[in-house]
């Protein structure tokens, strides 16, 4: 599915003396099936671009379209619809509410959606399966390991099989090992078909050989957005 | 489409259950106070309910219209005579002279209500007494009670049976004697009653009986009974509104504690809204999740609160209010009141009590509900 | 007599619901101000995310309302014992002339709230908020209602005096008296009953049109509505002789005691339910234009209607049974 942004404007605060810009007209477009990179120091405004673009949060104007559909003036209740069929999400922290189960933790997005629960178990506990974590279903999040933690985050993404993955600073909680790993998971979903967003200050991940593109932002405008080559 | 919702429902149930335990600390101290506003207002509710119910079930065995002749505005005694004097009127089925006073007995420093009754075997030496005189007196049946008369001398009666527990309310106090061993007791002369009492079949009528009554025999008064019920009824209302008046201080500070923990939440819970918003759920998934957290803390408590409420009054017989009653009399009744619930009180309750909590409630959920859906990656 | 637990109970009640419906409608009115759905700015964020909290104002607020209608009438029952000449709810609501007309406003309050719910319901399915002026210019609309029956029974409860004879069903409705009621009852049944065959037909009919066809709805709104009435008023006039089995007693109220199998909730609950899916019918087909809107009216209105002709059959049913299975036998007093 082609994400197109055609001139997304984002103000924080409008009106008021702490005004702020975030975005400040960015046209971009992502192709599908591509692992782009959004790069930048923080305060850049990669996490507030990728979040209107995951249907967190909706632009103060321009036009964000997801295949045919334009999302960028849809309600909330519209937007959560899109987005939980379209995107999963993995977070800088992961995210993982503790005092569940990794199982409980895996199926919370897809509560709302009110499938049948054997059903919602199967595929969870397929996906843990696919990354290794079958013996973990039952621990509490808690007891789990840095790189464990990620796969769960990883998994719950996947739980309502999104067509894209937005990632939010992944590496940043992790070692050289274990991002060399992500991307590594990474590569495997681009593979099943998914398109792949990522925002990222860490040369592990925007010089992967995994990613395609990489765009580099500054200040709210994006500064480069080539393809790499893939050598 | 109807098992998408329940599933729905199921899931967010299943959640706020499980998000509630990881909680104990917060959501049982709510729960307490909870139960514990639940649990007195119930309590005055079953407690004025079941009082003015077992009075309304006594006067219903009393006769609907008594004649009292009043002599310089005071209650005198009433001449046999008066029975004639009404003659035939139509609709009363039934007319008697009753005999009735109070005696002060100095041992006990109580005060017996006597009165007439015809089963005694042995008219002048068998009495009937009240479980609160025999509790008092010690006494059994077999027994025998020494009673002073009007004009010095001691008359012994045996205690030929106890009344039944079951009114005690009514009967603690009561002592039912034979009529002549009243009249030679109280020195009441032959040809005189205390009162008497006219039945009457039809409701209706006894209005119009009352209106006749007050024409031939100028010098007496008659007491209706549906008067005393209605008297009854708006006293007992009356004084279960006041203590709710009394208790809407508390009803008040709960609103407060309930609106205070809803909305100041922990750094924790605000995070896990978060990230609940962030991985797809919505603002009104979220406030639903809410408003089951809010049915089941408020069912639970209701019901937890009423139950206790309920054996506080009707087995425990309402002993924290016993103290308060206790100043009635010295002859107080070890009752046990007759279980009554019905819809309005339980109504009336849930309006006081699960109405405040979940208005308390609904601005500081929706504010929680609302939290950003990106505000986990800021 | 404000001092009775239930009376306070429906005075706070009264005064919540009031409040929070005054609250939304001040949400409402800055809606209605500044909404700019095309806009992404801060502003139009802050507003699309007031419109939750009107919605559960509004769900809460009219659910207490319905809860409320029936603790008046109970309560009106219960107070029967404390009125010379009462004898059920009818002789408490005659105590002064506020009781009858809080009872009408409870009523119609129920009718604009099941209303304005279902409006609320099919705007949330539209993804640009299509009917948010208009449900919020209806909440306008509504707030007076809710105010007016607030300040009546207030109006009610505080003149309520114990030492005037009231008159109750007996005298009320008995076909020599005067006034609506006494009319009610007077009317001459066989025609009464004529009539009430012919609109619970007529009704019934409709609503299978639109459940159906999908046609007609505002028509099916239009009969519900006088279904409802032409049945309020056969209780009255015919229905509750042969539930009492009594030749004169007319009261809509005693079918509710327990004496009478409670045979009066069989009744009402389904006639008050279906009418209410009606006129939400006609109100909802109205805005199959929206694009937008067209995919759920057009799934949504014969789901409503199905039920709404369910429950109009129960009630008629319910009714033609009670008299039916009566041993009340009116030929020799009507005809």
């Amino acid at each position: 599915m082609l994400i197109q942004l055609t001139d997304i404007k984002k103000v924080f605060n409008q009106g008021k003396p702490n005004e702020f810009w975030a975005i400040q007209g960015v046209s971009l477009e992502f192709e599908p099936n591509r692992v782009s990179c959004l790069k930048g120091a923080s305060g850049s405004g990669k996490t507030t671009l990728l979040s209107m673009i995951g249907c967190l949060s909706r632009p103060t104007s321009g036009r964000i379209q997801l295949g045919e559909r334009l999302i960028s003036s849809l309600p909330e209740r519209f937007l959560t619809d899109v987005r939980r069929h379209t995107f999963g999400f993995i977070f800088q922290r992961f995210n993982l509410i503790p005092g569940l189960s990794v199982l409980e933790n895996i199926m919370l997005p897809a509560y709302p959606l009110g499938l049948p629960y054997k059903r919602l178990v199967a595929t969870a506990q397929h996906l843990l399966h696919q990354f290794n974590l079958s013996t973990k279903a039952d621990n509490p999040v808690e007891w789990l390991s840095g790189g464990e933690a990620q796969r769960v985050a990883i998994c719950r993404a996947l739980i309502n099989d999104p067509q894209i993955l937005i990632a939010d600073e992944p590496t940043a909680n992790l070692d050289s090992k274990l991002s060399y790993e992500f991307m590594g998971l990474i590569d495997e979903l681009r593979q099943t078909g998914k398109t792949i967003l990522i925002t990222s200050h860490d040369p592990e991940v925007f010089d992967s050989a995994v990613v395609d593109r990489v765009v580099e932002m500054h200040d709210g405008v994006v500064l480069d957005s080539s393809l790499k080559d893939v050598t | 489409m109807m098992w998408l919702f329940l599933r729905k429902q199921k899931y967010l149930i299943d959640f706020t259950l499980s998000s509630l335990l990881r909680r104990k600390g917060k959501s049982l101290g709510l729960l307490a106070v909870y139960i514990l506003i639940v649990f007195m207002l119930a309590s005055v509710t079953l407690f004025t309910h079941a009082l003015r119910k077992e009075a309304g079930l006594m006067l219903q065995a009393s006769p609907e219209i008594i004649v009292q002749r009043m002599q310089a505005g005071r209650h005198a005694l009433i001449p046999a005579d008066y029975l004639q004097r009404i003659g035939r009127l139509r609709g009363v089925t039934q007319k008697e002279g009753r005999l009735w006073g109070y005696y002060y007995d100095p041992a006990v420093k109580a005060n017996y209500t006597i009165m007439t009754a015809g089963q005694v075997a042995a008219p002048l030496t068998e009495i009937i007494i009240g479980t609160g005189i025999a509790r008092a007196r010690g006494l059994a049946v077999g027994d025998y009670l020494t009673l002073r008369s009007q004009n010095g001398e001691a008359f012994s009666f045996e205690i030929a049976a106890l009344l039944d527990e079951k009114s005690e309310l009514v009967s603690a106090d009561l002592l039912l004697m034979s009529p002549q061993a009243f009249r030679r007791l109280f020195n009441v002369p032959e040809g005189v009653y205390t009162d008497l009492v006219l039945s009457v079949r039809n409701p209706r009528e006894v209005r119009k009986v009352a209106e006749k009554l007050t024409l031939q025999l100028p010098d007496t008064r008659p007491i209706l009974r549906e008067e005393v019920l209605r008297t009854y009824d708006s006293v007992f209302s009356w004084r279960q509104g006041i203590l709710f008046v009394l208790l809407t201080g508390s009803i008040l500070a709960f609103v407060i504690f309930a609106w205070d923990k809803a909305s100041g939440l922990s750094a924790e819970e605000r995070r896990e809204i978060g990230i609940l918003k962030a991985v797809g759920w919505e603002t009104a998934d979220v406030m639903r999740m809410k408003f089951w957290e809010g049915m089941i803390i408020s069912l639970s408590a209701f019901m937890i609160g009423y139950l206790a409420a309920y054996a506080h009054v009707f087995y425990a017989s309402a002993s924290l209010f016993e103290p308060v009653l206790k100043g009635w009399a010295v002859l107080y009744p070890q009752f046990r009141l007759t279980p009554f619930v019905d819809g309005l009180q339980l109504a009336t309750l849930l309006f006081f009590t699960v109405l405040p909590y979940i208005v308390a409630t609904i601005i500081p959920i929706w504010r929680t509900s609302i939290t950003d859906p990106d505000a986990v990656m800021r | 007599m404000l001092l009775n637990p239930a009376i306070m109970a429906l005075v706070l009640v009264s005064l919540v619901v009031c409040s929070m419906l005054l609250l939304a409608s001040g949400f409402a009115i800055q809606v209605l101000r500044h909404w700019n759905i095309g806009s992404g700015s801060e502003q139009q964020l802050v507003l699309e995310r007031r419109t939750y909290l009107i919605s559960t104002l509004l769900i809460w607020a009219f659910g207490f309302e319905l809860m409320s209608l029936l603790l008046f009438i109970y309560n009106a029952e219960s107070m029967s014992g404390q009125f010379v000449g009462a004898m059920c709810a009818t002789g408490v609501l005659n105590v002064n002339g506020w009781g009858w007309p809080t009872l009408m406003l409870k009523i119609a309050v129920f009718f604009c709230g099941a209303v304005w719910l279902a409006l609320n319901y099919l705007d949330n399915q539209g993804y640009d908020y299509p009917l948010v002026k208009y449900k919020y210019r209806l909440l306008l609309a509504i707030l007076p209602l809710v105010v007016a029956e607030f300040i009546l029974q207030l109006l009610h409860f505080t003149n309520m005096d114990p030492d005037v004879i009231t008159s109750c069903c007996g005298t009320l409705f008995s076909s020599q008296a005067e006034g609506v009621a006494a009319e009610v009852s007077g009317l001459p049944p066989r025609n009464m009953m004529l009539l009430f065959v012919i609109t619970g037909v007529i009704v019934i009919l409709s609503g299978l049109r639109v459940a159906l066809r999908g046609r007609g709805s505002w028509w099916f709104a239009l009969f519900g509505t006088a279904a409802f009435a032409v049945a309020l008023t056969s209780i009255v006039s015919f229905i509750s002789l042969y539930i009492y089995e009594h030749p004169h007693h007319h009261c809509p109220f005693c079918i509710l005691k327990s004496g009478h199998d409670y045979i009066g909730y069989i009744l009402y609950v389904p006639l008050f339910i279906s009418a209410a899916l009606a006129m939400s019918v006609g109100v909802l087909s109205s805005w199959r234009g929206i694009p937008s809107l067209t995919l759920t009216v057009d799934s949504i209105i014969p789901r409503l209607s199905w039920i709404a002709v369910m429950c109009y059959l129960l009630f008629y049913l319910a009714a033609v049974w009670s008299v039916w299975a009566s041993n009340l036998t009116m030929v020799e007093v009507w005809l």
